[in-house]
């Protein structure tokens, strides 16, 4: 599983291609016990994941659960406080998001980090343009852009209508596919996807999720951040649980059914009991009623 | 589910074809040209002598002297900040060449060296303290303004003694230094200033840089969305301080200019040439929160400035007039550029 999805990646780097010792089965990213704080205030504490070449680890948590902070210290935007963050066995520190990108690890945001007014084509290039020519002539290679942006949305089966219209313009689901066929583009080697699917509709979270695991099989490593268990356990492969910042479980698909990680993910006993709750509420009367059988004896 | 996404082989059915003339309509610069045309027409009916050839130059020349700043003003404002010290920037450049080479009795060649030394030094100054300090570069440049303001006045009358610098005409270099920045070229009839030829190279550079260059890119996306373009790689401080030296070397080159074309400066000028920048831009289809506009819209939104500016006083009409117009002319564009976008977006 490790030699030939790595070569099928390596194949689409297109900007780096140095140091790709043949890592073996070890994890593309590790963390161990990391921590995080804001001042005071405890964001992450000790909470260990791997993520590895072909897989998919998902990161479960309802809001606040730290999955935002958690992403940031990924994808090179905070460092971390505690423990060690290892990058294909290396302890590493991570400067900033360029750093980030440059070690193989390419992040789409929840706000999918493009810029509404720009023409799709250059987003899909933003911050890695290729250029041509030489000295003060040297300039975008605009054919080379427009072209490749077409043809590796399409591989990805987006058929733009026009690469020249803002990226503004896209439906959410097909704003969140150029991004995914960006990272993958740029010879991620780990995809780290916040919440691709949390302000989709059922159809477009499905082709998203085609898209997420189309990744997959290309070899990535793919980190998916997501509160809805049902899209992480169609694809997952790794399930780390989040609660008030601490990691509350951290299971494979083997081990872990789909009831059993809803049912965690929910809260667990926290649900049981807001549905016992539910329960005792009395059963529906006439709406026209209701406000008069209050409190009859 | 396969059938929405899978690749059809025909073009999208989803797709109207995009005509040449829509195409045009969503070019940022498109409200200008149409306001261009209105007001050439506008002069040109109530005005005799507007049409004459040697109005044309005098024209032109208003039009280039604003031009050379609205145009990396319109960057900059593409890249989603506002220098509102560029007007006395240029009064501050002209002030630095002409003392520095009085002072020091040296070729007036130095005293232009040292003066885009300086220039360009405010600019790194105006960028990096606003990506240091995150705060709204309107507030930034607004202390810078005042400051230049004072330095320029208070400098002035501490050397000099007087309001002016002293002339140097006389002075070594000064033939050639006059040549570059404010000599004038016969073509025919018509007297073109060296601004003019100024002018078009900056908006081509600046044309060439926003639409062909990763820097170019960069502004867009900064203006755009800063943050957006942070998380995917772009420098994003390093492209805004860059801006802000475009606009300092602009500030040099009208400094100059303004210092050769009279050998005096006085040391109070400049001061509310910022806005004209900033309008010039705005009318050339700048957006005003960034992120959209064009460096040839500003070259439009100047020459509309320039051909009003001596449209009314080819008309014979009181100058004071000057200042209506082009509120008006703001007012108008701004509309109509707002008009067409949305005409052009709600089709694509």
């Amino acid at each position: 599983m490790t030699a030939t999805p790595d070569s099928t990646a390596g194949a689409t780097a297109g900007a780096q291609a140095d140091a790709e010792p043949p890592t073996g089965s070890g994890p593309l990213v590790e963390l161990d016990d990391v921590s995080k704080f804001y001042g005071n205030i405890k964001a992450l504490e000790h909470v260990s994941l791997e993520v590895h070449a072909g897989e998919i680890t998902c990161v479960l948590g309802d809001n606040g659960a730290g999955k935002s902070t958690l992403i940031k210290i990924i994808a090179g935007l905070h460092r971390h406080d505690g423990g060690r963050f290892l990058i294909e066995g290396e302890e590493t520190v991570l400067a900033n998001p360029r750093d980030a990108l440059d070690r193989g690890i390419a992040t789409v945001y929840q706000d999918l980090a493009v810029v509404p007014l720009m023409p799709v084509w250059r987003n899909f290039f933003l911050g890695s343009e290729p250029t041509t020519g030489f000295g003060p002539f040297k300039r975008l290679d605009v054919r080379m852009m427009r072209e490749t942006t077409r043809t590796e949305l399409l591989r990805m089966g987006i058929d733009l209508r026009d690469v020249d219209q803002p990226i503004g313009t896209l439906s959410g689901g097909e704003r969140q596919c150029v991004a995914i066929a960006r990272a993958v583009y740029f010879g991620a080697k780990v995809l780290v996807l916040d919440e691709p699917t949390a302000a989709l509709g059922v159809k477009q979270s499905g082709v998203v999720l085609k898209y997420v695991a189309a990744a997959r099989d290309a070899g990535l490593g793919v980190v998916l951040i997501t509160h809805n268990p049902h899209h992480a356990h169609l694809v997952g492969d790794r399930f780390v649980l989040l609660k008030r910042g601490v990691m509350s479980g951290s299971h494979t698909k083997d081990d872990i059914t789909l009831d059993e990680l809803t049912r965690q993910m929910a809260g667990g006993s926290e649900l049981e009991e807001l549905s016992h709750e539910l329960e005792r509420t009395p059963a529906p009367t006439l709406p026209g009623a209701s406000t008069a059988t209050d409190d009859t004896p | 589910m396969s059938g929405s996404t899978a690749a059809p082989d025909r073009p999208d059915e989803r797709l109207v074809r995009t005509s040449p003339l829509r195409k045009l309509l969503g070019r940022p610069e498109l409200g200008s040209v149409v306001g261009a045309a209105a007001v050439f027409l506008f002069f040109a009916i109530v005005a005799d002598s507007f049409l004459r050839a040697s109005s044309f130059g005098t024209v032109l020349y208003a039009a280039s002297v604003l031009g050379i700043m609205a145009a990396p003003v319109a960057l900059l404002m593409i890249g989603g900040e506002f220098d509102l010290s560029a007007g006395v920037l240029v009064t501050s450049s002209a002030l630095v060449s002409s003392m520095f080479s009085y002072q020091m009795t040296a070729n007036v060649w130095v005293g232009v060296l040292v003066s885009l030394l300086v220039t360009l030094a405010i600019g790194a100054f105006n960028g990096f303290m606003l990506t240091r300090t995150k705060l709204p570069s309107f507030i930034i440049t607004l202390g810078t303004f005042l400051m230049l303001t004072g330095l320029n006045l208070g400098f002035t009358k501490l050397i000099s003694g007087t309001v002016s610098t002293k002339g140097i005409g006389d002075m070594e270099g000064f033939d050639s230094a006059h040549a570059l920045f404010a000599s004038t070229l016969t073509l025919g009839s018509i007297q073109l200033k060296v601004t003019i030829l100024w002018w078009i190279a900056l908006v081509a550079v600046a044309t060439w840089i926003l639409l062909r260059t990763r820097f170019g890119n960069w502004i867009f996306a900064v203006g755009g969305e800063a943050d957006a373009a942070r998380a995917v790689g772009v420098p994003v401080i390093r492209t805004k301080i860059g801006l802000y030296l475009g606009v300092a070397f602009a500030a040099w080159v009208s400094g100059q200019h303004l210092l050769f074309s009279y050998d005096v400066v006085q040391s109070g000028e400049g001061v509310g040439n910022e806005l004209t920048y900033i309008i010039a831009a705005v009318i050339g289809g700048c957006l005003i929160t960034g992120g959209y506009g064009s460096a040839i819209g500003s070259a439009v939104g100047a020459f509309i400035f320039g051909m009003t500016s001596k449209g009314i006083v080819y008309a014979e009409w009181n100058p004071d007039w000057f200042k209506f117009f082009l509120g008006a002319m703001l007012l108008l564009a701004t509309l109509l550029n707002a008009w067409v976008r949305k005409r052009a977006e709600a089709t694509t």
